[in-house]
């Protein structure tokens, strides 16, 4: 058994060896970030609790059949005592103990909860519309409006057997023309539909995720905390067709006072915009 | 020492199924020869076996298409295949593992090992056994010959959500047809299961005396009945919405596209126990025979079981957290997923507490058992986290989902298949299997699953949706890992069906115990069991041999 595992472990190792070649490895991607706003970090420390709430339990389940495995073999000797075949009274016990710790679980898994759903006291709507396979930002307190789809140069080098090392593009299939723009600590809130079939909005780094369905409005809010500007990425989180890997999400997050000058500067330019097509655009619409 | 069943049958405890038992089979065998011993096949043995070649068939093909899509994950960018044959690869992937695989290998076994199990010759309703399983051929032809219509095959998942499934080219009716063909030919096998258990037993074989895999299976029988119907509904709404002009789940005719997917997971919640039941059902036969210990908790376990099927049904919407519902129902939801945990906890506290204590050894269905054991409680872990619904906003849609429910059903469903075929294939043949060569195929799958699923939870936590063709550089090194495991794992599951060819042709005859801790009424068949298994029903004392639990 002991050759066995260590061969074991030499192929594991190997395999392991093999892939670790390549120098842009990224291994270090392995859990949720906390992000950056109230929500995400609030999310984030709920998966960690339930984390190492499993984590500890593995540890002590993992235990006992390791144990048993080692101590109980019949190869050593061990002799089954076949009277040992039930017992109410640790039944009771571990049926009972785990209910202690799914309610341990369950009470802060609900106060985040009610957090996340608590849509009063927002500052700035948005409505977001999926379509396949671009995004549509209207902020509905002024009239800025605009699709964001996915980059060219993304796109040139997402085509079957282009040729392009994705690596050489900067945020490959993470970029987009049009980035989502909102300002820091302010709660945002986003009202999700679709056009055509069901998608999901989606940013890690603010915790949230939730469809956009055609028919109905889904909403979710996010309030980055302050000091957070950037560039935040993710990307449609349900499948929507063909080009379903192909449609992310973009968002610039700036200071209150940047975004105030930006949405003024993009309802400028589109009333520019709009101005010379507004007379034919009204005939034909009427 | 098995070989006593020269039958002291005692007439006196039971009078109908005596007299049922001994006319209908006393003499030969009396089985049709050639093709037509297949096709014309009424013998549960025979049926049994085609199933589980099928079933295995299935998986390999729906293992191929594993295999593209790891082949087209292994790098970012597009290398092999147009992304719309890529959807066409995961969702096809889903329904032949599922409904090819899966539950047509459950079936296989169940009718293999029910009829010897509960002392009967054969299962109750033959010919109904022979349609059933004749069913599921075309099914899959018909779903196979989708990739070669216009349009190209199913490309919406294999949950079908509208308004996405309705964009299929003619690989929508074609697919929802066969979905009918499959879900009557899982109906028809749930009947003949749960006729045959109810109706079939030894006298003296009380429900309460049954072995596990005989009560997993009649639980799991009952949920087939139940949600398969609602399954054949959900596409057949979805069948009217495109040809006939309804708008059940089209918002513009007043329908919901929500209204689909809570339809179609009060299928599919309970659709995830049909495929793990048995499991359950294997793991707590096999745990016990190689710690020659009988199973601790035999009560617990069944209520166990029978708490997780009640439960499946008021679970499905943990599946939709993000479709946006009222928070009342996200509350419900993740606290009735949540107690999920505990039966399910109370059956892995129970399998460690049968082998405390006993005498182990570790032949390869103990090392697939033991694999289960760990790997499943690892997908169980994974499942509670998903069921908080904050955290859920997070994973859902992403690889951690992925992971999730491939630790369930490879090392926990397909795993428990594998050991119950290496534990009950001596008894099938007559032959033992090289053990040599079932602890390589052991410890290559249990290795190479590992790297090939493990990895998918980091990829899903650091944001990598599910689902999708190609992705962000920075998901490349744990995907190229993932493939590798999965290029291994392909592979080294050609072992399987090799070992079984080599075993039915040329191995160690098997004697009827086969073995030293075996205890149930099959093992007091000789091996390889009769073609009737028990053409006259075993003697109470034989009864209490095989129910010492």
């Amino acid at each position: 058994m002991t050759t066995r595992t260590t061969a074991a472990a030499t192929l594991l190792a190997a395999t392991l060896a093999a892939v670790a070649a390549p120098a842009h490895a990224d291994w270090s991607a392995l859990n949720m970030t906390p992000g950056v706003t109230e929500l995400s970090k609030e999310i984030f420390d709920l998966h960690m609790t339930i984390f190492w709430v499993c984590v500890w339990i593995g540890v002590a389940v993992f235990s006992v059949m390791i144990y048993s495995i080692v101590r109980f073999r019949k190869s050593t000797g061990a002799v089954a005592d076949t009277n040992l075949t039930h017992n109410t009274g640790i039944e009771v016990a571990w049926t009972i103990v785990p209910v202690g710790i799914l309610i341990a679980m369950a009470v802060p898994a609900a106060r985040v909860l009610l957090n996340i759903e608590d849509m009063r006291n927002t500052e700035l709507t948005i409505k977001v519309t999926g379509y396949q396979w671009k995004w549509q930002y209207q902020y509905l307190d002024s009239n800025v409006s605009f699709f964001s789809t996915l980059d060219r140069a993304s796109d040139a080098a997402r085509q079957l057997q282009s040729g392009i090392d994705p690596h050489t593009v900067p945020h490959y299939l993470q970029n987009v023309d049009n980035y989502l723009v909102v300002p820091e600590d302010t709660k945002v809130r986003l009202l999700l539909t679709a056009q055509d079939v069901i998608h999901a909005w989606w940013v890690p780094a603010f915790g949230m995720k939730r469809d956009a369905i055609p028919g109905s409005v889904n909403e979710l809010w996010f309030k980055v905390d302050p000091g957070k500007t950037g560039i935040y990425r993710g990307q449609c989180a349900e499948l929507c067709g063909r080009d379903h890997g192909f449609m992310p999400i973009v968002v610039e997050v700036k200071t209150k006072a940047d975004y105030a000058a930006w949405i003024k500067s993009k309802e400028s330019q589109l009333k520019q915009a709009a101005a010379p097509e507004a007379a034919p655009a009204s005939g034909v619409a009427g | 020492m098995a070989h006593d069943h020269t039958h002291s049958f005692d007439s006196s405890t039971d009078g109908t199924h005596a007299t049922d038992a001994t006319t209908a089979v006393h003499d030969h065998d009396h089985k049709p020869h050639g093709w037509r011993r297949w096709v014309y096949a009424t013998n549960h043995k025979d049926i049994g076996t085609m199933y589980l070649v099928f079933a295995c068939l299935m998986w390999f093909i729906g293992g191929a298409m594993a295999m593209v899509i790891r082949l087209e994950l292994f790098q970012p960018g597009l290398q092999f295949v147009d992304p719309q044959f890529f959807n066409s690869m995961t969702t096809m992937h889903a329904l032949f593992m599922i409904f090819g695989g899966v539950m047509p290998a459950w079936t296989g076994l169940a009718n293999w090992m029910i009829p010897m199990q509960v002392g009967a010759p054969d299962m109750a309703l033959p010919r109904l056994n022979n349609f059933s399983f004749w069913i599921l051929p075309f099914a899959f032809t018909i779903l196979f010959a989708t990739l070669f219509v216009p349009g190209g095959g199913p490309a919406g998942g294999w949950t079908l959500y509208p308004p996405l499934s309705v964009q299929f080219g003619d690989a929508f009716p074609m697919t929802i047809f066969a979905i009918h063909l499959m879900g009557a030919s899982s109906i028809l096998g749930a009947i003949n299961v749960i006729v045959t258990i109810m109706n079939m037993r030894a006298p003296g074989l009380s429900l309460l005396r049954m072995p596990l895999f005989v009560w997993a299976w009649l639980i799991t029988a009952y949920l087939l009945i139940a949600v398969m119907p609602v399954l054949a509904g959900a596409v057949t709404m979805l069948l009217t919405d495109h040809f006939f002009g309804t708008t059940f789940f089209s918002a513009s005719g007043g329908g919901d596209p929500v209204m689909f997917q809570h339809i179609f997971w009060f299928f599919g919640h309970p659709e995830v126990y049909i495929l793990i039941l048995p499991a359950f059902g294997v793991i707590s036969e096999i745990i016990p025979t190689f710690s020659r210990k009988p199973l601790f908790g035999y009560g617990p376990m069944v209520y166990a079981t029978a708490s997780i099927a009640f439960l499946s049904f008021i679970v499905w919407a943990h599946h939709m957290f993000t479709t946006g519902m009222p928070l009342a129902s996200e509350l419900f939801f993740m606290l009735s997923t949540m107690l999920i945990a505990i039966p399910t906890g109370v059956k892995v506290f129970n399998w460690c507490a049968t082998m405390w204590k006993g005498s182990l050894s570790f032949e390869t269905p103990m090392l697939f058992a033991l694999a289960f054991l760990f790997l499943f409680t690892i997908g169980g872990f994974s499942g509670l986290m998903l069921g908080i619904v904050p955290a859920d906003f997070q994973y859902q849609d992403t690889y951690f989902v992925v992971a999730h429910f491939h630790y369930v059903l490879v090392p926990g469903a397909v795993f428990a298949i594998q050991a119950a075929v290496y534990y009950w294939l001596p008894k099938w043949t007559g032959r033992m299997y090289d053990e040599t060569l079932g602890k390589w195929h052991f410890w290559l799958s249990a290795i190479s699953v590992n790297v090939l699923f493990f990895p998918q939870h980091f990829l899903g936590l650091a944001g990598m949706p599910r689902r999708i063709p190609d992705y962000a550089v920075q998901f490349a090194d744990w995907n190229m890992v993932s493939s590798i495991g999965g290029f291994v794992y392909g592979a080294s599951q050609l072992l399987f069906p090799y070992i079984i060819w080599k075993c039915a042709r040329a191995g160690q005859r098997a004697t009827g115990r086969v073995w030293e801790g075996a205890h149930g009424l099959e093992w007091e068949l000789p091996s390889p069991a009769p073609y009737h298994s028990w053409s006259e029903p075993p003697s109470p004392a034989i009864i209490a041999r095989g129910a010492e639990h």
